[in-house]
């Protein structure tokens, strides 16, 4: 588990931070049925109107379940470019883009699988998202970045 | 749902056949979502109910989808919201369904299937065997048979209180014989709106999606890392379901008088020669049984009344003074013994008893199964004890033309 973002770190428990860890549990403590709980115990609030941070999640929650190294190439942001347009955060079919108060935070490098629609959907020029090797640092990618591409006319 | 709130006068003894009888099970024990498909020769439970909902005895929903597949998977989704849930199939729609049989056995959702037995193509064939009922037998539902609209009515009801029960939470199967018992119209004693209600009683959800205030997970992956946890829990509860299944019969024998036993039995306890067999066989088979005791030979009938859990212990000690069990098997075999014949010789193996075991593929595709073949069935289980030993093979077919079928050579046993 490598690259948590400042956001996402947060929700990480570790095991024995959990009242009883699943990985302490034999078959007739798990809940019936291919049926596992999103948060420790009961919640009284409604849950689009809290921070996914803020949320009690359970362990089973997929929140805590690592999948970066699903991707082979992974999305960059380019804040100094980024006009907050929340495009990316709308089409991500992952919630992996982190936004707060319609202001682009970051990218959960966690459940982020590589598909590349942010980039597709970013409107700036040049884009302020765009996918790199998995393997390339994100500070270096930031050096690489394309120069604003003029469209002459009719083209 | 317990009650629908429009309460249908019913007579104390109706003329129901057993798609009927079904459809007012289901309608007495207040079915929230009944989603279906209907095929032959389940559809009159469908219609049936439908017409209840049509006419405003049902305050659920019906919902008629595009194939049995999704009528499963209709009814698996509505059971994890949190309701309580129906279906019916036969045949060709119950293979289609197979898939969605393990989800829901495996998503713990307490469903309800009204099976009516019938034949599996090819060739094409709308009546009753038990083709589909054995398809179903390692899905991971309970599954309860009757021989008549009076047991199919009274499984049914008791069906929701099985699988609902806490430590329970399964899919139950009600089978019933497609055309014998479906569309023959016999007495059945009713129990009142009221009464059914009661008994069945409020539907009691376990870790529903509606419930906001616990949200879960339902139909999650999992891998090597805990998908034997969970289908051993599941295992678990169906073995268990055996004190929950003897419970609800004693509570049904309480409100209706009718008894039901995990295994029924006609004249078994000094029964030299047993027939075991499902469905309406069974009582056929009673019939011939009385009459071989009149010829003075000492017949007797078992029918597993509840399929799967399958009940090892209890079929091996009732067998144990037989000389020779005939298990009847209503479904081509493929190329194997009868799944009778494997329940029951399986019982009976780490058990002293050393009874002949054998096995008869018989009624296929609703092809018919008299007095007069049982009789035969008996004697030559007779002749077999007498000679000690089996005429050649385990397996037979009978009831078919042409050259006499026989496999699985025995020597000398």
């Amino acid at each position: 588990m490598a690259q948590h973002s400042d956001v996402t770190t947060k929700l990480y428990k570790t095991k024995d931070q959990f009242e009883k860890s699943i990985w302490d549990m034999g078959w007739d403590e798990v809940l019936p049925g291919a049926c596992v709980n999103s948060f420790e115990g009961e919640i009284d609030f409604t849950v689009v109107n809290v921070n996914p941070e803020d949320r009690n999640v359970a362990e089973t929650n997929s929140m805590n379940k690592y999948v970066g190294d699903w991707r082979v190439v992974k999305p960059v942001w380019n804040v100094d470019l980024c006009i907050d347009c929340q495009n990316c955060w709308l089409y991500c079919p992952d919630s992996s883009i982190i936004s707060r108060d319609k202001e682009m935070v970051g990218i959960d490098y966690d459940h982020c699988k590589g598909c590349g629609i942010c980039v597709e959907v970013c409107p700036t020029n040049p884009k302020s998202l765009i996918m790199f090797d998995e393997n390339l640092k994100n500070e270096d990618a930031l050096t690489q970045w394309p120069e604003k591409v003029s469209k002459k006319k009719g083209e | 749902m317990a009650q629908n709130k429009k309460i249908m006068e019913l007579n104390g003894v109706e003329v129901w056949d057993g798609n009927f009888a079904n459809a007012q099970a289901l309608r007495q024990a207040g079915v929230d979502v009944l989603s279906a498909y209907p095929i032959t020769p389940s559809t009159g439970t469908v219609e049936g109910y439908a017409s209840f909902h049509a006419n405003g005895y049902v305050d659920g929903e019906v919902v008629i989808v595009e194939s049995e597949h999704a009528a499963m998977s209709g009814c698996v989704g509505a059971s994890a919201a949190g309701a309580r849930v129906a279906t019916a199939t036969a045949s060709q729609g119950l293979a289609l369904m197979v898939e969605v049989l393990y989800q829901a056995s495996g998503m713990r959702m307490p469903i309800v299937l009204c099976l009516v037995n019938r034949a599996l193509a090819a060739p094409l064939n709308v009546n009753g065997d038990h083709s589909d009922l054995y398809l179903t037998s390692q899905t991971g539902w309970i599954s309860l048979d009757s021989c008549n609209p009076q047991e199919a009515y009274d499984m049914t009801l008791c069906a929701f209180k099985i699988g609902e029960h806490k430590d329970v939470r399964l899919p139950v199967i009600s089978n019933q014989d497609g055309f014998m018992t479906s569309h023959t119209a016999q007495n059945v004693r009713t129990l009142s709106d009221e009464i059914a209600g009661e008994f069945v009683g409020s539907y009691l959800e376990v870790n529903s999606m509606l419930n906001f205030d616990k949200p879960v997970t339902h139909g999650v992956q999992t891998e090597s890392d805990w998908h034997m946890e969970h289908k051993a829990k599941q295992n678990d509860a169906m073995m268990k379901s055996v004190s929950v299944i003897e419970e609800v019969f004693a509570e049904f024998e309480k409100v209706s008088g009718r008894k039901y036993n995990m295994i029924e039995q006609y004249k078994l306890d000094d029964a030299d020669i047993v027939i075991v067999c499902l469905g309406t066989t069974f009582e056929t088979a009673q019939i011939a049984a009385d009459n071989m005791r009149e010829k003075g030979i000492k017949a007797g009938v078992l029918m597993p009344r509840v399929f799967r859990p399958t009940q090892v212990e209890k079929l091996a000690a009732m067998l144990q003074n037989a000389k020779a069990v005939v298990c009847m098997d209503r479904s081509a075999p493929g190329g194997q013994l009868g799944q009778l014949f494997q329940d029951i010789s399986s019982a009976m193996i780490n058990t002293p008893a050393r009874a002949l075991m054998s096995n008869v593929i018989y009624g296929l595709g609703g092809r018919d199964m008299t007095v007069v073949e049982l009789e035969e069935i008996y004697e030559i289980a007779q002749d077999e004890v007498k000679a000690g030993k089996l005429n050649g093979t385990i397996q037979r077919w009978v009831g078919v033309r042409g050259p006499e079928l026989k496999y699985f050579n025995v020597e000398g046993n």
